[in-house]
């Protein structure tokens, strides 16, 4: 008997264990799944350039051999697995995951890809653009429910800003015109929302529901009384692609992440202002602990519904960037509904991301990813209906959300009202 | 609830407030159609009159007298105006004929005001003009939405008389919208239940929509597959499977929470897009109808439908009288059953139900397996009384108005009731007051919105129409709406 004492959290126990499990059943699945289905002698290409001209520095493609590979990860997540039950990982238990469910996917894409290419830059292209509206409705998610209101009414924002970016970039001929007008509009809604959950206390799903209806219909109103009869008035132009200078040329990252438009910039800006905000200056500990107890932190001095005023309207003006990005930084035109769920998928990023801005751009960049993927499904014929590559992401947020796998801890005086004494 | 001698004053203000919530709302709408009507706009700004002489319609013409009063000549001394590429000044007494221009002159250079140039007016000059288009935009939409939501009312008496008279031709034509409003309603009944009964059990059922997917799956998995049944044990399976299909799809998200506290809002709307990837894939695939390559299901059994009672194109069924049959089943469960009363407990105060010995898992799962099986009743009923088969596109948003139904109906069936006819005889009008005033149907949501945020937050209705209200009994609003949400 050592004389070291622990104190084991009973709960912490649980959960590493079914970490542990959870590594061991992923590489069940690589085995079950993708092994036996291979055969040997097939070989896996994954181009590793993009299929356009680029300044990235040009690179071989890599040739996998399928049934070795898929051998080689199933061992490794289980090995993890019983490494995890046996010992534990401690604090690193969270990177072993991705560790892990990165072999998952890995296994996944080298088994859709025998017997054929598949340009993976291509597809990591395609899941950044589609993770960028993402990220944005989760760090708006972020700012608002870290200082305790919840915004289920991102997807109202994004849709007002999408379409008062497209209405105004064409009225006044200028992009950036349209981008002012959509942040401040969705700043708006941010503020609707902010009154109605604080001045008059309105329950904050209702408030947020409400503020979805009438975007959906306002938007939905003008697309189809203007937008539609007059297309001049839907024609706003586009934010063209700029290569960042050195890092454009890096292979792989480059033409990834650094060969994109402004607004994906922005949103790399915002990750690094958010993290840096949230965790090292005074205004991040306050929202903390407004969002976490707002009567300690009232009791402190700190005016808690200035904090979530602030929060809110920020929160907003994010959302409504990830609206902007939908119409100036992709199709430059507005459709109806043509956010489809992106504000939800946002808050379930969130939530994947433990209401972290680098976490949640990991998970959007997830979700981005079998987004994509799930379109190429088809042309690789994988024998899986693609519909259930897009139900992933709910699935991943509920069982996130449980606590099966990492347990999410939303902050504590979310959603709840408060009331100064 | 205390009694107290204001009480029937307490009364009269909860039946006032959603009255002036929707009347604002309505009273909004009717600002938005005129902004947002490019005639009214073009009458506010820019009043096209030509003068005539003779003058003789005031609708287009003006008078020379009246426009040169108007317009005391448009051209002043003072002006600059351009004779032959050069710009001279007009003055009284030309002195250099390089650079300035008699008045008499420039007037015979620039006759604005003579007969058959049009001048054009702005709002404050004639209000009257825009004043009258703004009425007219409103009048024809809100007309538009009466005939197309209840009928027009001469067409109804004239068709009635002449039914009197033994003649029966008319009725169908005059009484259709009212029908059609009938028809539009039963689902918002029915998921504005299952959001009212998840509310005062405490649960948040945003999930209404995919409830109504699943729901409407599942029964015309059962209607179309099971062949040869009599109608009474057909129908009435076809919609328990979707009861129970529906059922099934939210309690889910309410034992996850009673197990894990995972919250239900973003369990619901994650299991809600997994419901519409579901349906696209069974749609596409396993359930798609043979020989066909659009994304739909076979078509149920005849046995399977809900009856329809007036031949014609009247779509009116017996679903309407299902829903309000189960409006009535969950007043008496909610409020004359051990079983309400425990889930009402739960709503309220799930700490001191569990202290009363309540199963808190038990209330949880049982009060989203009833809200999502009423939701998937509506799916079911859309099934087998409207369209006979599913479409890939199925729903129509019943998740967001399933809660303003509930906010509205003050989470009460009777309420739930009325407020659902309100929000069906709104829709099914919209479609009429889109083809004859061209407003967009989307402004039903608008107008919607609008009411939950005024019923949600009374303060704003109270403000506007200085309504006052005894301190003494207030209570927090959220408490007063949604009896038993817990946030």
């Amino acid at each position: 008997m050592s004389a070291v004492v622990t104190i084991v959290d009973p709960e912490a126990k649980r959960r590493s264990r079914a970490l542990g499990m959870t590594f061991i059943a992923m590489g069940l699945i690589i085995y079950v799944f993708f092994v036996r289905s291979s055969s040997p002698g097939q070989l896996a290409t994954f181009g590793l350039n993009p299929g356009r001209q680029t300044a990235a520095t040009p690179i071989p493609n890599v040739t996998l051999p399928v049934l070795a590979s898929l051998y080689a990860m199933a061992l490794v997540a289980v090995a993890l697995g019983v490494v995890q039950l046996v010992r534990g990982f401690g604090r690193a238990q969270d990177l072993v995951l991705g560790l892990v469910a990165g072999l998952l996917v890995l296994g996944f894409l080298t088994w859709a890809a025998r017997d054929q290419s598949l340009n993976l830059i291509g597809i990591l292209e395609t899941a950044v653009q589609r993770a960028t509206p993402i990220a944005l409705a989760a760090l708006s998610g972020i700012l608002c429910e870290r200082s305790g209101i919840v915004n289920i009414a991102i997807e109202g924002m994004m849709l007002t800003a999408a379409m008062v970016s497209a209405l105004v970039g064409s009225l006044a001929g200028s992009m950036w015109v349209g981008l002012l007008a959509a942040v401040l509009s969705s700043g708006a809604l941010g503020a609707l929302l902010a009154v109605l959950s604080i001045r008059y206390k309105v329950n904050q799903i209702i408030s947020g529901t409400a503020i979805n209806i009438l975007a959906t219909g306002g938007t939905s109103f003008i697309s189809a009384k203007f937008l539609t009869q007059y297309q001049h008035l839907n024609n706003p132009g586009k934010f063209s692609n700029w290569p960042v200078p050195v890092l454009s040329r890096i292979p792989i990252l480059g033409p990834v992440f650094f060969e994109n438009n402004l607004i994906v910039y922005l949103l790399f800006g915002l990750l690094i202002v958010l993290h840096v905000m949230l965790y090292h200056t005074r205004w991040g500990l306050r929202t903390r602990a407004v969002g976490e107890h707002p009567r300690a932190a009232d009791t402190l001095g700190i005016d808690v519904f200035r904090m979530r005023y602030i929060n809110v309207l920020l929160g907003g003006m994010v959302a409504g960037l990830g609206g902007v990005f939908l119409v100036l930084g992709s199709v430059p035109r507005f459709d109806e509904l043509m956010t489809s769920g992106k504000g939800f998928i946002g808050l379930a990023a969130m939530i994947f991301g433990k209401w972290d801005p680098f976490g949640a751009f990991g998970a959007s960049l997830i979700f981005g990813f079998t987004d994509t993927f799930q379109a190429k499904m088809q042309i690789l014929r994988v024998p899986i209906p693609s519909q259930f590559m897009r139900m992933a992401p709910y699935l991943i947020t509920m069982i996130v959300l449980a606590g099966v796998v990492g347990r999410a801890e939303a902050p504590a005086a979310e959603g709840q009202v408060y009331e100064k004494q | 609830m205390s009694r107290s001698p204001h009480n029937r004053d307490e009364r009269l203000q909860a039946l006032l407030m959603p009255l002036l919530a929707i009347v604002t709302a309505l009273i909004l709408g009717g600002l938005l159609i005129i902004v947002s009507d490019l005639q009214v706009i073009a009458a506010f700004t820019r009043i096209p009159r030509q003068v005539a002489v003779p003058f003789t319609n005031p609708e287009t013409e003006i008078s020379l007298e009246e426009a040169l009063w108007r317009h005391p000549n448009e051209v002043v001394i003072g002006d600059a105006v351009e004779v032959k590429g050069k710009q001279l000044r007009v003055v009284g007494d030309v002195r250099d004929a390089t650079t300035q221009i008699g008045l008499d002159e420039a007037r015979a250079l620039y006759p604005e005001l003579g007969p058959g140039v049009t001048i054009h007016f702005t709002f404050f000059q004639k209000p009257a003009v825009g004043l009258r288009a703004a009425w007219r935009a409103v009048r024809v939409a809100y007309v538009a939405l009466f005939e197309g939501s209840i009928g027009n009312p001469r067409q109804m008496a004239q068709a009635l008389a002449a039914w009197l008279r033994g003649d029966p031709s008319l009725l169908n034509r005059a009484f259709y919208p009212l029908s059609e409003s009938l028809v539009t309603s039963t689902p918002y009944i029915l998921t504005g239940l299952a959001v009212a009964l998840g509310f005062r059990a405490g649960m948040f059922n945003i999930g209404a929509e995919g409830q109504y997917f699943v729901g409407g799956l599942t029964s015309v998995f059962v209607g179309y597959s099971l062949k040869g049944l009599p109608l009474w044990v057909h129908l009435p399976l076809t919609l328990l499977a979707g009861i129970v299909g529906g059922g099934l799809w939210g309690s889910v998200p309410g034992w996850l929470k009673a197990k894990t506290g995972g919250h239900e809002v973003i369990n619901t709307i994650m299991m809600n897009y997994i419901a519409f990837a579901l349906s696209d894939w069974l749609l596409n695939g396993p359930m798609m109808r043979p020989g066909g390559f659009r994304p739909i299901s076979p078509e149920i059994e005849v046995s399977a439908r809900l009856p329809r009672f007036f031949g014609g194109d009247i779509r009116f069924h017996a679903g309407f009288f299902l829903a309000l049959v189960m409006a009535l089943l969950v007043y008496w469960l909610l409020f004359k059953t051990t079983i309400g009363f425990e889930l009402r407990t739960v709503g309220a105060n799930p700490s001191a139900a569990r202290y009363a010995g309540i199963s808190l898992t038990r209330s949880m799962v049982l009060a989203m397996f009833l809200s999502g099986g009423l939701a998937g009743l509506a799916g079911a009923n859309d099934i087998t009384g409207l369209i006979y088969y599913m479409p890939n596109a199925f729903s129509a948003g019943y998740g967001f108005d399933s809660i303003a139904l509930a906010l509205l109906g003050r989470s009460h069936p009777l309420g739930v009731v009325l407020a659902a006819l309100l929000f069906g005889t709104l829709r099914a009008g919209a479609t009429r007051m889109q083809s004859v005033a061209q407003i967009p149907i989307d402004i039903i949501s608008i107008l919607q919105a609008m009411i939950i945020i005024f019923i949600a937050a009374p303060e704003i209705i109270r403000a506007i129409y200085r309504i006052k209200q005894r301190r003494a009994q207030e209570q927090p609003p959220e408490a007063d709406i949604v009896e038993g949400v817990q946030a």
